[in-house]
């Protein structure tokens, strides 16, 4: 469990550090998730324990949005001023994005239909 | 009283009160959330926020404060998200062999995200601090922030817009997926992540390890394509 979380962190330290250093637009979360998806290929497995503590920590993954999402108090007064259409722009944009993007991928896969539930 | 008031200005001043309230808050959204059988308009982290918000605004208690105990949940997003390298290692075969058409519906997904966000907002007669704001809605929290600042927009906005496309497209994504007939997991992660990043994810791992590993696939390389989009479609418009 604390070496599975070391290594987490590790990773993710090393993104950091190439992010900055790079000054590449990716953050170093992203770097570092493609970090720890090298080194499980190259180990060929997931070892129990990091299976273990990553899952514990994407079961809580919406959680964590939680503190950024209370930000909105910061800026009622312009989302006041803009809120029909923030509203409409978030909700349209969002939905025809979803809409968009699951049906090209269903249509280029040519697997629209049922397949696995 | 006077007592119970330096409690209160003890306990206030120290990360536990707000840590503990943002879990709460969130345990309390989860529980309304499994009680009403998982319906996706009952999001936890809408519920949650709403709470927090409610009780930041009673007690008079500033964003800042609030965030010196909040930060360590906040924290954790980081080492979540290099943890998606996990369901996505589990998926690798799956998504080794739909790379071409994985790729193609990102770069689709992206730009449709971006065009129609800046459109709605334009036609709608949002101001300029908006629209930059808005324009990197579906790309994670901090990708988004980064590109907000660059093109000239407010990160903190853009962070709450990032965190309200999440919950819109966790509420809703599912629900539009079922109306336009499109029941593949593989497709619907990949729609679910492109639009609503870690939220959506988030969603999607809760109903299948499939979806939500090219949720967390889309997730990554959707910041990177509108990294790319919106640097270019500044170029042309401005």
């Amino acid at each position: 469990m604390l070496n599975a979380l070391t290594l987490i962190l590790a990773c993710q330290l090393a993104g950091e550090l190439v992010s900055a250093w790079g000054k590449l637009p990716v953050p170093g979360p992203v770097i570092g998730m493609v970090l720890l998806f090298i080194i499980l290929m190259v180990r060929g497995g997931i070892p129990d324990n990091i299976a273990q503590t990553g899952d514990g920590l994407l079961k809580h993954l919406s959680l964590l949005f939680v503190p950024a999402g209370v930000g909105v108090m910061l800026h009622f007064r312009l989302l006041g001023q803009d809120w029909a259409a923030v509203a409409a722009a978030l909700i349209v944009s969002t939905l025809v994005t979803i809409a968009v993007t699951g049906w090209v991928m269903a249509w280029l896969s040519g697997r629209g239909a049922p397949r696995d539930e | 009283m006077s007592d119970l008031r330096d409690i209160w200005v003890y306990l206030a001043a120290s990360p536990l009160l707000h840590l503990t309230m943002t879990l709460a808050a969130f345990q309390a959204g989860s529980w309304v959330y499994e009680r009403a059988g998982r319906h996706p308009l009952l999001n936890p982290v809408l519920i949650a926020v709403v709470l927090v918000v409610s009780m930041l605004l009673a007690t008079g208690t500033s964003y800042a404060d609030y965030f010196a105990g909040a930060q360590f949940v906040h924290f954790l997003l980081g080492p979540a998200t290099v943890a998606l390298a996990i369901p996505l290692y589990r998926q690798f075969e799956r998504v080794r062999k739909s790379g071409l058409a994985i790729a193609v519906s990102i770069l689709t997904g992206s730009l449709t995200a971006i065009g129609s966000a800046l459109g709605v907002g334009w036609l709608m007669g949002a101001s300029r601090d908006t629209l930059i704001s808005l324009a990197p809605k579906s790309v994670t929290a901090p990708v988004a922030m980064g590109i907000s600042e660059q093109l000239g927009g407010l990160p903190s906005l853009t962070a709450v817009l990032v965190i309200l496309t999440g919950i819109v497209g966790a509420m809703l994504g599912p629900l539009v997926l079922n109306l336009i007939g499109v029941r593949d997991w593989a497709a619907r992660g990949l729609a679910m992540g492109t639009a609503s990043h870690g939220i959506g994810t988030a969603r999607a791992l809760q109903v299948s390890e499939v979806a939500g590993a090219f949720s967390g696939l889309a997730m990554g390389l959707n910041a990177l394509a509108a990294t790319i989009l919106l640097w270019v479609v500044w170029q042309l418009l401005f």
